[in-house]
């Protein structure tokens, strides 16, 4: 149970939003809409703690995540605006090395499963900096099949994408959704979900 | 390490700058050997700091360091990896390469061996000290510049340590006390640093 309470963020001096409360449950999924520049990175850096709200706290099944420092972020999976992607390094070494820094024990070969869920597999053996934005966005994405963590928060999923990788990403929540998973996403779109979504409009 | 370039900038631009000053004193043995040991760990200094600003820089840039900070490792192991990856790849080079250079100055053959004990000591205490300003200075323009005037100062006991060592065993005195005051500057950083730097990471990223 994800639970924000009476979130204030500030950005300089200008208030992006007050007294935002919110709670997400087990297999629900949180979609955050807004206008370009309202806040909805900034929510999510908030949620994910590496930003600190003006105002306000947010607990992770009752504790303030905070205090549960590691153990929260051990079930947190964070999908920002960058792609978290080394160029230098094959979609598959990235993937890897992503893996143990989240202590999951990935084989090669769950890595190329969780690649060609979003197609990606044909392009393993390029370095990264070849590949197209969207592919990037694929291989980012893909991460998420590999490490199963309880939270996703994902930054605007859909940039990038096509309509193909897209329902790919849809079918991937709904399948996180239906193991208990939550979700919260920011996207400018209604990201087709089978499953039960709430959206939550910053203004 | 797929970059291959990069540590061999740091390298080079060690033994040009160490090159140049025989170049410009002119060939006066007696000089050269005396401002040798200052000269060197200054080159040193500056070439360990060339590559502090790629040590968090392109981490921010892709990402990286948002997913780092928040894996359920410690911040501070991640840290301590990386400026060890840096020191192998920007300082290790160094104390391999100055007994080369130290022959260009006419240095005799125990006191290069007391400058690569220096280096090796001090080199380490270099990257240590200029992680916790690459990490304040993460996503600030003309982050290069700051991080020399942050990390600049800090350097000034190392460099007086670790030069002093060499010009003592140069004098015909021992370099034990020197060289013992850099170990001390070495576990002081090894201690601190990584935690300073894992502070200063997630006050740069909030």
């Amino acid at each position: 149970m994800l639970d924000a309470t009476d979130l204030e963020c500030l950005r300089g001096t200008r208030r992006l939003f007050a007294g935002l409360s919110f709670q997400v449950a087990p297999g629900e999924c949180l979609q955050v809409q807004g206008s370009n520049g309202s806040g909805k990175t900034s929510l999510l850096r908030i949620l994910c703690g590496i930003a600190r709200p003006e105002r306000g706290a947010v607990r992770w099944n009752g504790e303030p995540i905070g205090a549960l420092g590691e153990s929260f972020r051990a079930e947190l999976a964070f999908c920002g605006h960058a792609n978290a992607l080394k160029e230098e390094l094959t979609p598959v070494e990235n993937l890897l090395a992503c893996a143990s820094l989240y202590g999951v024990r990935a084989a090669a070969d769950a890595v190329r499963t969780a690649l060609d869920a979003f197609r990606v597999l044909p392009l393993e053996a390029l370095p990264v900096r070849a590949l197209s934005q969207g592919q990037k966005r694929r291989v980012a994405l893909a991460r998420l099949a590999l490490c199963r963590h309880r939270l996703w928060l994902l930054d605007e999923p859909l940039a990038a994408l096509d309509a193909d990788a897209a329902e790919t990403l849809a079918r991937l929540v709904d399948a996180h959704l239906a193991q208990n998973g939550i979700c919260v996403l920011t996207s400018h779109q209604p990201v087709a979900l089978r499953a039960r979504a709430r959206s939550l409009a910053l203004s | 390490m797929r970059r291959r370039s990069e540590p061999l900038f740091t390298l080079g631009f060690f033994v040009v700058v160490a090159s140049l000053f025989p170049l410009g004193l002119g060939p006066e043995p007696e000089l050269l050997r005396r401002i040798a040991p200052g000269v060197l760990w200054v080159a040193a200094l500056l070439a360990s700091m060339l590559a502090l600003g790629r040590l968090f820089g392109a981490d921010y840039e892709d990402g990286t360091l948002e997913q780092l900070a928040l894996a359920p490792a410690p911040l501070v192991l991640a840290v301590g990896a990386k400026i060890v990856a840096h020191w192998l790849v920007s300082g290790l080079p160094l104390v391999l390469v100055s007994p080369l250079l130290a022959l260009q100055y006419g240095l005799p053959g125990d006191v290069i061996a007391h400058l690569m004990l220096s280096l090796l000591i001090g080199t380490p205490v270099l990257s240590l000290i200029g992680a916790i300003a690459a990490a304040l200075t993460i996503g600030v323009r003309g982050a290069g510049v700051l991080v020399a005037l942050l990390a600049l100062p800090l350097y000034v006991p190392t460099l007086v340590f670790g030069a002093g060592a060499v010009d003592a065993r140069l004098a015909g005195l021992s370099a034990a006390p020197n060289l013992a005051l850099l170990g001390a500057c070495l576990a002081l950083a090894v201690l601190f640093a990584p935690l300073a730097t894992a502070a200063a990471i997630r006050i740069s990223l909030e």
